[in-house]
């Protein structure tokens, strides 16, 4: 029997030839991610172990990126814990702001992660390195510390589910809204404990940030990890940028699938996630009385550089609806920098929005942009649970930038179609 | 053994509102669990009393990897969280930290709102006694149960790793 790429990264990183689904391991990590409300208690953790020297300084990133710059005394205090244990422990990759980014963005974009590895980040939305044929799978602070002190993870090997995306996308639908499509189909539990391997003619189609951006939200559907097989473009993304030397996993071609989905996605319209689960996926046209307050452009699901692209092409010599607030946020300081270089920056500017530094912010409800009592967001982030981004009677929708966009410029949920 | 009264909560029960980011600038057990359940029942951390037990539906603990979320209701001395299924990182970051959980579809199912709830631990069984009924709860696996017999990953770590 073959195996599918997620059990032979999983095999190859934890001593065995061949490996099969529910199977048990202790597996070797090439990198762990920690952020700036994760890893202190994994650092306080690990100081309980009474062990001198973390396994290995290099395999530890830590990405101080939710709520910095510091929003408080008590967020600050956690930052600097990151700080010191960087320092005392002699960890290159630590993101000071200046440098940081949401680290879901920066780590691919910095070369950190490269395909083949074997990631786990104490952070749900870790399995985003799936789209350059990486196993990453979110985790916890304590599995974190065991990391830092013996380099491996315990885990157990998941099913996979295939998905197939055939026919070919319309103007203004992308991976967000590909993704969206498939947790509202399956439910977010519909792929719980399992992998989600993307796959068809869509997919070759689909750029690296299109494929960062589904996989992103693996975890949406109750995943471990979202994964796509490495091809060309894979290899012109990593080019030059992988710190590492890297290779390409593929399945076999009698590996064993739990379920295989296929979807024609010729006639997708971009889809809105409406309160108050991913889950309540419906098409744009369906949903264009809904008035809203805030839109985020931004966060570890949307805050590339194409994201910001598209953004701004609508926005363009536009101003944004008066009754609404509109907050950009780059990924990253490069992304920052490549918008300020192509004018994206001043496009947004001149619409009326604002521009922050990049931060995870409003998308947990963390800063940056919280929502009062019976106030209403349209995001580009990964969750509208109740209260997600503020008051637990405020309200988050969810879509790609194009239509968060086109939305603010009207004050209602609006096709991209519709702005001219 | 385990034996407390039932607070009983639906399906999707996610770790936002089981502790929500407002509170994540600490990572101080006890202010963590002052504000336990606070997004989907702010009398909780008043009602809930030491050893009594959350009951939920499926897929308890999705969302963000936070373990501020188990940590919060193992704080507040809650026993255990029966449900009839938990999201994977929820269930890792329990086990890992040694709030006992158990997954049982029909448990999560007819337990109500305030039964008289105890959980056999060595013989597997759940029992209900409002109702006098049974229910029988997903081993763990034999890898699961040497974390869980050390009382978390910290603990088995440091027999299995750090003890040289």
């Amino acid at each position: 029997m073959g195996m599918t790429i997620t059990e032979k990264i999983i095999a190859a990183h934890s001593g065995h030839q061949e490996i099969s689904a529910g199977q048990f391991v202790y597996a070797d990590v090439d990198i762990c991610l920690g952020n700036d409300i994760t890893a202190p208690i994994a650092i306080e953790q690990f100081e309980t172990l009474g062990v001198e020297n973390v396994f290995n300084p290099d395999s530890i990133v830590l990405v101080p990126d939710h709520f910095t710059p510091n929003k408080d005394i008590k967020s600050a205090q956690n930052s600097k814990l990151l700080r010191e244990f960087a320092l005392k422990h002699q960890i290159k990759n630590y993101f000071e702001v200046g440098r940081v980014g949401i680290e879901h963005v920066l780590l691919p974009e910095q070369g950190i992660v490269v395909p083949g590895d074997l990631v786990i980040g104490a952070d749900s939305h870790t399995c985003t390195y799936g789209a350059m044929g990486i196993f990453s799978t979110g985790v916890g602070s304590t599995d974190l510390a065991a990391c830092y002190a013996t380099g491996k993870v315990w885990l157990k090997v998941p099913e996979t589910i295939k998905f197939i995306f055939n026919g070919k996308l319309n103007e203004w639908v992308s991976g967000k809204d590909l993704i969206l499509h498939v947790i509202g189909n399956i439910g977010v539990d519909g792929a719980r404990y399992k992998a989600m391997e993307f796959s068809g003619s869509v997919i070759t189609d689909l750029s690296m940030d299109d494929r960062l951006a589904m996989c992103n939200m693996a975890i949406e559907a109750g995943a471990k990890n979202g994964i796509i097989e490495p091809d060309d473009c894979t290899e012109n993304y990593v080019n030059g940028r992988a710190q590492r030397e890297y290779k390409f996993y593929s399945s076999d071609a009698d590996c064993e699938y739990h379920e295989i989905h296929e979807y024609d996605v010729s006639t997708l319209s971009p889809q809105v996630a409406i309160p108050n689960l991913p889950e309540n996926v419906r098409p744009v046209e369906e949903l264009s009385d809904i008035a809203i307050d805030q839109v985020v452009i931004g966060s570890c699901t949307n805050g590339r550089i194409s994201d910001l692209r598209i953004a701004a092409q609508i926005l363009k010599d536009k101003k944004i609806h008066p009754s609404i607030r509109l907050i950009v946020i780059p990924g990253t300081q490069a992304v920052y920098l490549e918008a300020l270089k192509e004018g994206l920056i001043e496009v947004f500017i001149k619409a009326e929005g604002v521009v922050s530094t990049p931060t995870c912010g409003p998308c947990l409800g963390g800063h940056m942009g919280i929502l009062a009592e019976g106030e209403r967001a349209l995001s580009t982030t990964n969750r509208n649970f109740a209260g997600r981004m503020g008051h637990p009677k405020s309200e988050v929708y969810l879509s790609n930038p194009a239509v968060a966009a086109a939305s603010a410029i009207t004050g209602k949920i609006t096709h991209p179609e519709k702005i001219n | 053994m385990i034996n407390g009264k039932s607070w009983k909560y639906g399906d999707n029960v996610n770790t936002d509102e089981i502790i929500p980011a407002r509170y994540l600038n600490t990572t101080n057990e006890k202010e963590l669990a002052a504000h336990c359940m606070e997004d989907i029942d702010p009398e909780f951390v008043n009602k809930a009393v030491e050893g009594d037990i959350i009951v939920a539906g499926d897929n308890f603990g999705c969302g963000s990897s936070r373990e501020h979320a188990p940590i919060s209701i193992k704080a507040l001395g809650i026993s255990c969280v029966i449900a009839k299924s938990f999201a994977r990182i929820f269930f890792r970051n329990a086990i890992n930290i040694g709030l006992p959980i158990f997954e049982s579809e029909k448990a999560g199912i007819e337990i109500s709102d305030g039964d008289n709830v105890k959980v056999d631990i060595n013989s597997n069984i759940i029992t209900n006694l409002t109702t006098n009924k049974e229910y029988s709860f997903t081993p763990f696996a034999d890898e699961m149960k040497d974390i869980i017999k050390a009382g978390g990953l910290m603990e088995y770590i440091k027999v299995n790793y750090c003890s040289s």
